[in-house]
């Protein structure tokens, strides 16, 4: 076990995650979430820590960050401001694919140094018109003419599209290619265009602006990822996305946690020597966020481990891992949930209210997010098909 | 005709009946990609499936991946492993 996989909750960069989270993000919070807009202040000042760059290798000027430190900042953040959580976890998935998959190629060691020196935001294009939200298909094609390419690309969603400055693609190779033989192309800003077709006006996760667009773009063909989509997938975009999502739904779970005891304290100084009756729901609570909690910290860091080597890499592509991949993310979609509605519970009209400091109304909506966002239903019958060649010895 | 050809011809007819590619198994070079050919994960597993019905083995958990049904080749190297 790795020395930074032990604390990584109590390190340097989590202090910092929770300063930015206390200081900036959490001020800003409710309004994020009532007018549904982009949590600009926080993610200044993730940028401002120089965090958007973090997973960028110290030689090219990043902090050569790994799962388990990135995903602690995750939980921090998401304690303060899902939205701004969600936001800096899926710029953190496409930086993940560019510096595991992008650095044989001269033109994402360069995007990389710029990353550094401009902390840019990249956005993700993986959901389409025609498919949904299944990432291994897509309609759209890129097209190459000699040393250039043209991608359109009609989705219908882009996390804070408007706002990020560039955006990684998901397409078909070549316009003769199958729907599963896809490629990463990243649009850089002044390359592409946006005409949003859709609003954003949700329950929860308000604050992460992710209408449908039609994308256009043009660009040159250096900036296709290089590898197959198929491989950086599995190895890198679904255990990061499944890792660091499920550490930020810890961080909501965790802030709800917080909430309920808070609760349970008050009401048990106002008559010591009688445990109150919620206090034993505090305590199932902290049963279940105690199981949640340890599947993110396994997860994370056996990935963690099994990314460091060219083997363990490997291993990342087997159908063992994406269940298990697929078995993190079902379960803290679900147990989230849970630990935020008994929170609830607990705290009762005090919790109901919007403007109470036990409120849980935003945990809850944000939180009812996790099992849509890839629907745990598609989840489970990808794990159930994988099940049937799959012995587990 | 020599059992390696044999394990050829099977693997290209479940292909053509369980792999829903794009085009047909019978003119498929041995090293073509089938992913390529529009082989996704959920018909693999049908295809891995059908494979291990057909030659009575069961793949061990370190040869569910990718790289192992990537082409007729591969696909015959891990038969041939598991019927020696």
């Amino acid at each position: 076990m790795s020395s930074s996989s032990r604390d990584a909750s109590q390190g340097a960069s989590a202090k910092l995650a929770h300063r930015i989270g206390s200081e900036v993000a959490a001020v800003h919070a409710a309004d994020v979430d009532r007018n549904a807009r982009f949590p600009v202040e926080s993610i200044a000042a993730l940028k401002e820590a120089r965090l958007l760059s973090a997973l960028v290798p110290v030689e090219l000027g990043g902090m050569g960050m790994k799962m388990v430190e990135l995903t602690a900042i995750c939980t921090a953040l998401g304690q303060y401001c899902a939205a701004t959580a969600m936001v800096f976890a899926m710029h953190q998935i496409q930086v993940a694919c560019i510096v595991r998959h992008g650095l044989g190629s001269e033109y994402f060691r360069g995007y990389c140094r710029e990353l550094v020196e401009r902390q840019l935001l990249i956005g993700s294009i993986t959901s389409e018109v025609g498919i949904g939200g299944d990432t291994r298909s897509s309609l759209c094609a890129v097209e190459i003419d000699g040393d250039a390419f043209v991608l359109n690309k009609d989705a219908t969603t882009i996390s804070y599209g408007a706002h990020a400055d560039d955006l990684l693609v998901t397409c078909r190779r070549d316009a003769g290619a199958a729907r599963s033989d896809q490629v990463m192309v990243l649009a850089r800003r002044g390359q592409f265009t946006l005409e949003q077709t859709s609003q954003w006006d949700t329950l929860g996760m308000r604050g992460t602006c992710s209408p449908g667009f039609k994308f256009r773009s043009a660009g040159a063909a250096v900036q296709i990822l290089p590898g197959d989509y198929a491989d950086s997938s599995s190895q890198t975009m679904v255990p990061y996305s499944h890792i660091l999502w499920s550490g930020l739904w810890l961080g909501i779970a965790s802030d709800a946690m917080s909430r309920a005891a808070a609760f349970v304290r008050a009401a048990a100084r106002r008559d010591p020597g009688t445990v109150p009756p919620t206090a034993l729901r505090l305590a199932e609570l902290s049963n279940t966020l105690q199981s949640m909690r340890s599947n993110v910290h396994d997860v994370a860091r056996d990935c963690e481990e099994l990314q460091d080597t060219e083997e363990g890499n490997e291993s990342l592509l087997t159908i063992g891992f994406a269940l298990k991949m697929n078995n993190l993310k079902i379960s803290c979609s679900t147990l989230m949930v849970q630990v935020v509605h008994e929170a609830l519970l607990i705290c009762g009209i005090m919790g109901y209210k919007n403007d109470s400091k036990f409120s849980l109304g935003r945990h809850l909506r944000d939180a009812h997010s996790a099992q849509l966002m890839v629907g745990n239903d598609r989840i489970y019958a990808r794990s159930a098909s994988m099940l049937l060649v799959y012995k587990d010895t | 005709m020599s059992t390696t050809d044999n394990i050829r011809d099977d693997i290209r007819q479940i292909l053509k009946d369980h792999g829903r590619l794009s085009t047909d198994a019978a003119g498929l070079a041995d090293e073509a990609d089938l992913y390529q050919a529009g082989l996704t994960s959920h018909a693999s597993v049908n295809v891995m499936l059908a494979l291990e019905g057909k030659f009575d083995i069961e793949f061990p958990d370190r040869m569910l991946k990718r790289g192992v049904f990537g082409s007729i080749s591969s696909i015959r190297e891990a038969v041939e492993e598991l019927t020696a």
